[in-house]
């Protein structure tokens, strides 16, 4: 007994309150294992941390290099409108007027579509039809981006040249691609909408309803509004989803820089070209290994944004009911 | 005075209010079938193309070449003889790109011991070179050293020469089956015409190949779970030990919210970001570690794709953990951590491996970032470890779709449905945990 | 939309299920014109169910089924060819909890007449005025107009929905324990509200509270519970009607021995 607790006096400056037997003493014993258990627990912890900065150091140090080869400088790279890495050429507007075009498609689809669903399975659907169908609609968002690649390819792309005629759409274009990335995110939407519907109070839909007001209109002036916040964010995460998909477009978009308006034509989104250059070969100390994590960058600063804006929509402008 | 309407006005304007409603609920409503619809298509379409009627012809017709024309049927030494026989010059070849370890330009000056290094080689031609050995030698490593699929495929390609010419897609074949023969008799009057399931036992087996009729997905399939295996062994104690002490640890100090938000952002960055990382980071400046672009990269990458997803599933599962446990387990004397590993944590585990089984699901289906790690473009031979070049299904699904000719549809299409039928039985086995569990707790 | 007859709403042999269960038995019961007429009785003896089933609130529960006849001056609500959302805009109601809508005080009241097409500023910006000097909250808030309904006191937000109730001018208002959720004080002003605005209106007041229902009402209906053993060891209940009268005359003379207990404070 006695050199306990000495050892704990010496490990610990921590007041000793001795027990009157002497036995048993209630003093705080510093655990080595709880110590280090709870360390190692904050170093995976912390691991996300390394992530993040990992993303952050790596984007921005081959950014710099790129930037700082003297090929290219900031003003160019945001207002050229050709990328050519053979003429010394690296503006990124070709690539990002792809990528905005097809999520511009996308969310063309998706938005109305998506809240059409939430609505009508949040307000109108029966009890049973809303439970077998939700499950459905979630298989949507489990199928693999590179299926809906291949769907885009072999049955959109086709069905619109059947639609407008082989010489209005390409084999490859951003119509297509868009088209299908909108279904891709549509229950993304769907169910982010449904929930916030589904939030909103009873109280509010039955002080509706009893001034005389039908289902539409409730649903359309109380409801709907109540839950913008939610929509909003669902918004916004969708196109943040549909900035950085990758394989829909690297599959039926197009191959190649091609700074266009027409949705018909074959034109390289900022994602399909890094998924073009870093398949092919690739050499680790050239300008075009830079280049990519210089339109990473861009892609991951654009992504960021929107995914902080959309959780800032929904805390600010929560309803508090 | 009032403003209200009169009888009749309110009864008119409440027809209208009414039909617009009824208009509106038409267009919900139709929201939802599209959505349905789009799913159906997507179904439709790729069971379309993996099945239907082909046009097959032969260079060298196999019921000249084995019993019944059944190739597979010959076993390793007949299938090298047909090589030798029909292929004789192709021999080292077939050597070189199957067997080989060393880079091609040095294929024909090492010796072979160095050449097919950890492949079996008989001692007297250890210190040889390819070229010193007899056709009929060259032969016998192929015999021994490659397996019974890839045999075979390399005869079916190479000396029969099976070749489609044309298929049809599923619709075509079911409803206009004589149009389809007819026209199939007109082009190409000797070839044989037969109904073909694209997804079959031999392309469950088969590796890949350049020929659309012999190619299978066992390289791509063992691949994608040699790369989901290491996924998991590396993201599933990290996560889980990162949720544990947001979870129970965690006060509501400066850094946990930072790690939470942390977390959080990381859960929308695009994959193909993670692509680049992975690339920077384990293939480039690890690769002392991981070889460059193996098996090891991309496992640690996807990890790091899926590590936000565990932790914040995990971190749900653990939260849900009613606090009456807790307390019970600090009543009776038990440090925080005793708690946690005998109370805590295996309340949470059912909700715990549910969602890493659904990550898994989605981290399995992941191409962008495989593609900026370097899947190899053409692989034939299983890995045989962590530091292997690799392939992964999702990646020879993109291949296969990007080549233009039209059979390469039809396997991507078998290779989509095999991608599909090992996500629903994840998925179901996660529901089935679920069930299970839940069933279990309440007793 | 003249009122005509003694009696605004009438009730008959009335039963009142959620799907298989019974939760009310035959009511039978008039309601008379531009009167306060309060509901009172235990928790639980139906009499909110009866409330909404008045201006069919009831509908909007899945499995809810109304059996007999509720006549508004003299017309079945439930026939087949009636709107409810006709009956609503003739029968209004102010709920238990206060519930404005998260807009401002004046798109609040605005809301149902905009419903019903009025769209002229100026006539909305008169029934608003209207509505809410009438429900003795203008003083309060005619300063501004813009605020949002949710940042008024519980009082004044019950006196913002009645204002809201009667903005589109129904001939019945349904009030389900409008003073449960405030103080003494905005109590106080509701209940000196409502005998001001039964010089228009029908009032079908349900209140837990005996001295309330004293205080304010005309007449009194007064509900109770019936308990049945079911085979299987469950218990089945349902509410009715017990006893209706002057409410002078219910609590002074009550004719019912049940009514008396319960005056009584005998049971809750």
């Amino acid at each position: 007994m006695q050199s306990e607790l000495e050892v704990g006096r010496e490990s610990t400056n921590v007041k000793v309150i001795t027990h009157r037997q002497g036995s048993a003493a209630l003093f705080k014993r510093p655990r080595m294992s709880e110590e280090l258990i709870r360390a190692f627990l904050f170093v995976c912890g912390a691991l996300s941390i390394f992530t993040t900065i990992g993303i952050i150091v790596v984007l921005g140090r081959e950014s710099l290099l790129f930037f700082q080869s003297g090929l290219v400088t900031l003003g160019e790279f945001f207002g050229s409108t050709k990328w050519q890495p053979q003429a010394g050429e690296f503006g990124i507007l070709p690539l990002l007027n792809a990528t905005l075009m097809t999520s511009a498609a996308a969310m063309l689809i998706a938005l109305p579509l998506g809240l059409g669903a939430a609505v009508y399975l949040s307000e109108y659907a029966p009890v049973k039809v809303r439970s077998t169908l939700k499950p459905i609609l979630e298989l949507l968002a489990g199928i693999p981006t590179v299926v809906y690649g291949y769907f885009a390819l072999t049955f959109m792309t086709p069905l619109l040249r059947a639609l407008l005629g082989e010489n209005t759409v390409q084999i490859y274009n951003t119509a297509s691609a868009g088209l299908v990335m909108g279904i891709m995110i549509l229950p993304t939407i769907s169910s982010m909408s449904e929930d916030a519907l589904s939030a909103v109070p009873r109280a509010l839909r039955e002080a509706s309803y009893g001034l005389g007001a039908t289902r539409f209109e409730t649903i359309i002036k109380v409801v709907l509004p109540a839950a913008l916040s939610g929509i909003i964010a669902s918004f916004i995460l969708g196109v943040s989803r549909a900035v950085g998909e990758t394989m829909i477009v690297a599959l039926a978009a197009g191959a190649g820089p091609n700074f266009t308006f027409n949705p018909f034509a074959a034109a390289e989104t900022m994602t399909g070209h890094i998924a073009r250059i870093s398949g092919g070969d690739l050499s680790y100390n050239s300008i075009d290994y830079n280049s990519l994590f210089a339109i990473g960058l861009a892609l991951f600063v654009m992504t960021l944004a929107l995914n902080l804006i959309s959780r800032a929509v929904t805390q600010r402008f929560r309803e508090v009911y | 005075m009032t403003y209200m309407p009169n009888d009749q006005q309110f009864e008119r304007g409440l027809r209208m209010r009414h039909l617009r409603g009824s208009v509106w609920q038409r267009f919900f409503m139709l929201s939802t079938i599209v959505a349905l619809l789009a799913l159906l298509a997507l179904f439709y379409n790729v069971f379309d193309q993996a099945f239907g009627y082909v046009a097959e012809q032969y260079q060298i017709d196999p019921a000249t070449l084995a019993p019944d024309g059944d190739i597979s049927a010959l076993e390793n030494d007949g299938l090298t003889a047909l090589l030798l026989e029909y292929q004789p010059r192709k021999i080292p070849v077939y050597v070189r790109d199957n067997l080989s370890v060393v880079d091609a330009s040095q294929f024909t000056t090492l010796p072979l011991s160095q050449v097919l290094a950890g492949k079996t080689v008989p001692e007297e031609f250890a210190d040889k070179t390819i070229r010193d050995l007899a056709p009929q030698d060259q032969a016998n490593l192929l015999a021994t050293n490659l397996s019974h699929e890839q045999l075979v495929q390399l005869v079916t390609t190479d000396v029969v020469g099976a070749e489609i010419l044309e298929s049809w897609d599923l619709t075509s074949s079911l409803f206009r089956r004589a149009e389809v023969e007819a026209t199939a008799r007109e082009k190409y009057p000797n070839a044989k015409f037969y109904f073909r399931s694209w997804i079959n036992f031999d392309f469950l087996v088969n590796p890949g190949s350049s020929v659309p009729g012999a190619a299978g997905v066992r390289t791509a399939l063992l691949g994608s779970l040699w790369v989901i295996a290491i996924t998991v062994i590396f993201a599933f104690p990290i996560g889980v030990g990162a949720a544990i002490y947001l979870e129970e640890y965690a006060t509501r100090s400066r850094i946990n919210q930072i790690i939470e938000t942390n977390v959080r952002n990381l859960a929308g960055v695009p994959s193909i970001i993670y692509g680049l990382l992975g690339l920077a980071i384990f293939v480039r400046a690890l690769q002392f570690v991981t070889d460059g672009r193996t098996l090891l990269s991309a496992g640690l990458t996807m990890g790091l794709l899926i590590l936000p997803v565990i932790i914040i599933n995990a971190q749900e599962a653990l939260r849900a953990v009613s606090n009456a446990i807790r307390e019970a387990s600090y009543g009776l004397g038990a440090t925080k951590w005793q708690t946690i590993w005998n109370q805590v944590l295996p309340a949470a585990m059912p909700g715990i491996l549910t969602g890493t089984i659904l990550a898994m699901s989605r981290a399995i289906g992941e191409t962008a970032p495989l593609i900026v790690i370097g899947a190899s473009t053409f692989i034939v031979f299983d890995p045989n470890g962590p530091l292997s070049k690799f392939t992964a299904l999702p990646i020879q699904i993109y291949q296969w779709t990007s080549r233009p000719q039209p059979q390469f549809r039809d396997i991507a299409a078998a290779a989509i449905i095999v991608l599909l039928v090992v996500l629903l039985l994840l998925n179901a086995s996660a529901i089935y945990l679920r069930q299970r569990f839940k069933r279990k707790l309440q007793g | 939309m003249t009122q005509n007859g003694a009696y605004a709403i009438g009730l008959k042999n009335v039963n009142i299920f959620y799907g298989e269960k019974l939760a009310v038995k035959d009511v039978t019961l008039s309601i008379a014109n531009q009167k306060i007429t309060a509901f009172i009785g235990p928790s639980g003896c139906g009499k909110s169910t009866v409330l909404r089933s008045i201006n069919r609130m009831n509908d909007l529960i899945p499995g809810a089924r109304v059996e007999g006849e509720v006549t508004f001056h003299g017309q079945q609500l439930y026939d087949e060819k009636v709107d409810a959302v006709e009956v609503r805009r003739r029968i209004g109601m102010v709920f238990q909890k206060p519930n404005p809508f998260p807009k401002s005080i004046y798109d609040n009241v605005a809301y149902g007449p905009r419903l019903l097409g009025v769209r002229s500023k100026n006539k909305l910006d008169e029934i608003v005025e209207r509505s809410i000097k009438s429900s003795y909250l203008w003083d309060e808030v005619k300063t501004d107009l813009k605020k949002s309904g949710m940042a008024l006191s519980g009082g004044q937000q019950q006196r913002l929905c009645i204002a809201r109730t009667i903005a589109v001018e129904p001939e019945v208002i349904l009030m389900d324990e409008p003073c449960s959720a405030l103080d003494p004080i905005a109590t106080q002003a509701i209940e000196e509200l409502m005998k001001d605005l039964v010089k228009t209106y029908t009032i079908i007041i349900v209140t837990h509270n005996m001295q309330q229902a004293q205080r304010v009402s005309d007449y009194t209906a007064f509900y109770s519970i019936r308990k049945e053993e079911e085979t299987g060891g469950k218990e089945k209940r349902w509410g009715l009607l017990v006893e209706h009268n002057h409410t002078e005359k219910l609590f002074s003379a009550p004719q019912n021995e049940e009514t008396e207990r319960y005056i009584r404070g005998e049971f809750g």
